[in-house]
């Protein structure tokens, strides 16, 4: 406690936050002490080395920026890479009349869904149906042309944009600002490019570093150069399972439009007695594979992948901890460290704002 | 347009890259990032190399204009060119790539002090780095908050949910006190 005084006064000396009094109290101590002298000098060396370290954090952060928009620019390749910003601008421009068509997609794609299951062939057991959107009805390749219409406007007619239509739509969360997201691997399994997009509509290209068939987890890296670190994940990782009739609730693109749905735990292990996911009992549709299942106090205990397609409401979550042994397998092979966060910032607020804070770090991963 | 810029425009420059202004960062890349990738792909480089060693020497010069000691002797493009021709070879030689026919297609100025001191720093910076890794979370996290990111302490004691500002500086300085550790330990072993 003693030594938290003095480095707080210390602090307080360097950003000149001391009154005339305390200053010359303060400066009579180092003179007559040469311990505290000698304590306040190293200090001061270590409080300088933390500043230039957060001078140049920020520098580097601008550096990146100015970078990434040269580079959309075409200024590094003599050529333009992806005209994104540009793209951003229109894609916001037109926002409101794609929301009024995506309404009207998602009310489709609901009636839609069940047609899916009826002949969805899942290589698991046939009667659970993994809930991929790859239906994505005529509204919304109308929307997605619409999207490249705006693509192609906003690119220079000289250059060649490779054709993206996507073919299936699921959900996706960051589990590391560094751009690292979970999802499932019967999303990524059979598709040759992936997009992900965030709520503001932003969209970068990811591949997946790691999938696993059995546990149905897979981890995507985003790949785009123009995304930058996101930090302040809000939610955290439990160890320990989750309990029986525990509350819960989950963000997911069963939509266009991010949707909100909650639900309860109903059984602690899945299909068929599998120990590594839950039955939970929730809405969702084709488009909510992927989400993160979140308890009240904004630990995420799961990751939906699929329902039961005979019985209303049996949706089967994977359990978080199979998250970490991912993590552990992807350190071994590829020598790359996720770091979950560990900082819960959900934790004791109300639902409308825990989502508020949730949804940025809830992606839609779309793909062909 | 390039070649009427007066020092005094250079100074305007360099003033306001030492307040981390993105327009001078970008006016600075247009002005001379294109010399300075030509540089290095004629010897021996890539496109890769030419945006590493280009941010490098941004932020000495960033350095060196916050200093508020520093005065150009020359045009800020020939000193940019002459620190990105220093790091360049001090990277080829690292790497065993270097051959003495070494190009030159500009004039240059002497940078050795600077980009020794530049070094030495950075070293620091590594050994800082590594001991805010070591010490786990939450202290990285509450550190750079408060250190890194310059938070005021009653927003720290919100997003870490610290009953209070009181709380959370008490924790902050017991989390210093042992990056502080980590950091002198190795600073030490390198000394």
């Amino acid at each position: 406690m003693e030594e938290n005084l003095l480095l707080d006064a210390i602090e307080r000396y360097r950003n000149g936050e001391m009154t005339e009094q305390e200053k010359v109290f303060f400066e009579e101590l180092r003179k007559n002490n040469s311990d505290i002298d000698q304590m306040v000098a190293e200090h001061s060396f270590f409080l300088s080395e933390l500043d230039r370290m957060s001078e140049i954090k920020s520098l580097k952060h601008n550096l990146d920026k100015v970078e990434s928009k040269l580079l959309n620019e075409g200024f590094f390749t003599g050529r333009p890479e992806k005209t994104k910003s540009k793209v951003i601008y229109l894609w916001n421009r037109y926002r409101r009349t794609i929301a009024v068509a995506a309404a009207i997609a998602g009310v489709v794609s609901l009636s839609t869904a069940t047609v899916i299951s009826k002949y969805t062939e899942n290589k698991k057991v046939a009667v659970i149906t993994p809930l991929v959107d790859n239906k994505l009805n005529q509204f919304e390749n109308k929307l997605n042309q619409i999207e490249h219409k705006l693509n192609d406007a906003a690119t220079s007619s000289t250059t060649v944009k490779p054709k993206f239509e996507a073919n299936f739509r699921a959900t996706g969360f960051l589990v590391d600002g560094n751009g690292y997201l979970i999802t499932n691997a019967h999303v990524v399994d059979k598709a040759k490019n992936l997009i992900v997009e965030n709520i503001k509509g932003d969209q970068y290209y990811a591949k997946a570093i790691y999938t696993n068939d059995t546990t149905d987890l897979a981890i995507l890296k985003i790949i785009d150069t123009s995304f930058n670190k996101v930090t302040g994940l809000p939610y955290t990782f439990p160890k320990t399972s989750a309990e029986l009739a525990e509350p819960i609730f989950t963000l997911g693109y069963p939509r266009e439009e991010v949707v909100y749905g909650e639900g309860y735990l109903s059984a602690k292990s899945g299909y068929y007695g599998d120990t590594t996911s839950y039955q939970i009992s929730i809405s969702v549709n084709p488009g909510n594979s992927g989400g993160p299942v979140i308890n009240k106090d904004g630990e995420v205990i799961g990751i939906i992948s699929s329902r039961e397609t005979n019985a209303d409401g049996v949706v089967f979550a994977i359990k978080s901890a199979n998250i970490y042994a991912a993590l552990r397998q992807i350190k071994k092979t590829d020598n790359i460290n996720i770091k979950l966060p560990t900082v819960n910032s959900l934790k004791g607020t109300n639902r409308v704002k825990q989502i508020k804070k949730l949804e940025d770090f809830v992606y839609k991963v779309k793909g062909n | 347009m390039t070649g009427l810029k007066t020092y005094e425009q250079d100074n305007d420059l360099l003033e306001a890259l030492a307040a981390n202004d993105a327009n001078a960062i970008e006016t600075i890349y247009r002005e001379n990032y294109s010399a300075i990738k030509a540089f290095i792909i004629k010897n021996n480089g890539y496109t890769d190399d030419a945006r590493d060693i280009f941010q490098e020497a941004m932020i000495i010069i960033f350095e060196k204009a916050k200093s508020g000691s520093f005065v150009l002797s020359c045009r800020l493009q020939t000193y940019l060119y002459s620190v990105c021709r220093r790091l360049w070879l001090k990277k080829l030689q690292n790497q065993h790539r270097f051959n003495s026919s070494f190009e030159l297609n500009h004039e240059i100025v002497p940078v050795e002090d600077e980009l020794e001191l530049h070094e030495q720093k950075e070293a620091e910076f590594q050994l800082l780095e590594n001991a805010m890794q070591k010490i786990g979370e939450p202290c990285k996290s509450l550190l750079e908050a408060f250190y890194i990111e310059k938070k005021s302490m009653p927003e720290i004691a919100d997003l870490f949910r610290y009953t209070n500002a009181d709380n959370a500086k008490t924790q902050k300085y017991k989390c210093l006190v042992r990056l502080k550790k980590i950091f002198f330990e190795q600073y030490k072993d390198k000394q």
